[in-house]
């Protein structure tokens, strides 16, 4: 029996937008946190901590996003970890993510002038300080539109996710595709609601980045 | 401890190099509490780099420097604890861009001397008031002119109670209307008796407040001596060139 598209199968695709969602927010936070300790070793004045960062950034920038996901999905069974599938594709995407942010946040620390951290230097504040209050904060505002470009990519590319089998945005519309043989519907749905999920994140990051302007 | 009585900064035999360029040759320097000197010099001899030594921000690869007492170890020992008795002014500023003047003020108390926001507020505004600024502590560094940055600057490293001031070119960025401002809160800071180090080519400050002036050339103190003789009769044939140069440009 063919069915239509009709609205069964928007709330269909609408619960994959749900996962297309929790694993990019997922993957942002704890490729975010991972990714500030990459750009902070890779800055560092600590020589082996620089190269081994330097390293870790290389892999995850020289390989494609979907042989990362099937190595972390096929290798950690391997190493005696069994993993849900969603928890493999969350791992995935953060070392993905940690990679690419530790390098964009790598150049922000390195964008804010030596004079910076010299005046905190100066003043006696140590690492942690100088850091936390005066390079981050300027760091974060020089990486922001090459961050979020980076979300929106990292929003789009967990579509990978559906060839390893699980049923988020793309997946959910390849489904509902198969059995409504209305593919230009669904998949201007599915397009629709990618969009949705990323504007805010454009629109979120043009507002604070007038924010941030404002003060000079 | 070491502190005799007072001498607030002892350098001795200070030697450093920039990979293979010898920038601080010999340097024997002693300051006494209250002293305000004047170092200057031709481009490249080394002053800066000897202020930044006194404060750790240059390692050095001979000799002692001491100050209050403490001697600053190899590879930067005991930096930190000299570095909060000694404040420090750069030619470009160097305000938290992203932090008001007020919270420019406040972030080093607040986080090396941990006192309250309200009392760290109160110290600022204190010193702002010194430099006359306090009416813009609300505001941005890039909304001030660059004579007002330089006076929050000051008011910034007071702010954290040092018992010497380094300057470096405090007024060699500076439109030329504005390097009075700057000037007059330098002389006023040295007229309430704090130590001072300051690297300019204002001769005119100079002569108002500095004890001793110094003239350094290719990284060596080649003549000390309080204004009225240096600017007089100085002894040494490098200091007559450079100064042949400064005053007749
Ligand atoms: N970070 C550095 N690395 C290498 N060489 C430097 C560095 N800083 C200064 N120098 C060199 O050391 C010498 C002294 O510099 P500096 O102390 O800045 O002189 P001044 O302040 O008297 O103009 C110059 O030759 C300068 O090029
Ligand atoms: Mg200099």
């Amino acid at each position: 029996m063919i069915r239509t598209f009709g609205f069964p199968e928007i709330l269909f695709v609408l619960e994959g937008a749900k996962w297309t969602i929790l694993m990019s927010l997922a993957a942002f936070v704890v490729g975010g946190l991972l990714g500030l300790l990459v750009a902070l070793a890779r800055t560092s004045g600590i020589r082996p901590l620089r190269i081994f960062a330097a390293g870790y950034i290389q892999i995850f920038q020289g390989t494609p996003l979907l042989i990362q996901l099937f190595l972390v999905y096929f290798g950690l069974p391997l190493l005696g970890v069994k993993v849900e599938l969603w928890l493999a594709v969350i791992a995935g995407l953060s070392l993905h993510a940690s990679g690419f942010l530790g390098e964009i946040w790598r150049g922000s620390i390195q964008a804010v002038p030596d004079g910076q951290s010299e005046a905190g230097r100066a003043l006696g504040l140590g690492y942690a300080s100088r850091m936390r209050d005066i390079v981050l904060p300027q760091a974060f505002r020089i990486s922001l539109p090459a961050t979020v470009g980076f979300m929106v990519n990292l929003t789009k590319g967990t579509a990978l996710a559906a060839l390893l089998g699980l049923t988020e945005l793309t997946r959910s519309g390849q489904l509902m595709s198969n059995i409504t043989f209305e593919p230009l519907k669904v998949y201007a749905t599915v397009g629709l609601v990618y969009f949705a999920i990323c504007l805010p994140l454009t629109l979120c990051s043009a507002q604070l980045e007038r924010r941030l302007n404002a003060q000079g | 401890m070491t502190t005799q009585n007072n001498t607030t900064i002892r350098m001795s035999a200070v030697n450093k190099w920039f990979g293979k360029m010898h920038v601080l040759r010999d340097i024997d320097l002693t300051v006494n509490k209250g002293e305000h000197l004047v170092l200057c010099g031709p481009s490249g001899s080394g002053k800066s780099t000897l202020i930044r030594c006194i404060n750790a921000l240059e390692e050095i690869q001979g000799g002692t420097i001491e100050v209050n007492g403490n001697q600053l170890g190899k590879k930067g020992a005991n930096a930190d604890h000299i570095r909060r008795d000694v404040g420090m002014v750069f030619q470009q500023f160097n305000l938290f861009p992203h932090l008001t003047v007020l919270q420019n003020c406040m972030l080093a108390p607040r986080r090396i001397h941990r006192i309250s926001e309200a009392e760290a507020r109160d110290k600022a505004m204190h010193f702002l008031e010194q430099v006359h600024i306090a009416e813009h502590g609300h505001k941005y560094p890039a909304q001030l002119s660059g004579g007002q940055q330089q006076r929050v600057a000051i008011a910034r490293a007071l702010c954290m109670g040092p018992q010497v001031m380094l300057f470096d070119e405090p007024t060699s960025a500076l439109d030329p209307e504005m390097v009075k401002e700057v000037l007059d809160t330098m002389i006023g800071l040295a007229d309430q008796g704090i130590t001072m180090i300051c690297v300019t080519h204002e001769m005119g400050f100079a002569r108002a407040v500095a004890h001793r002036v110094i003239f350094m050339d290719r990284g060596e103190i080649i003549e000390t001596a309080p204004p009225t003789e240096f600017f007089g009769t100085p002894r040494h044939d490098r200091t007559r060139a450079f100064l042949s140069q400064i005053l007749n440009h």
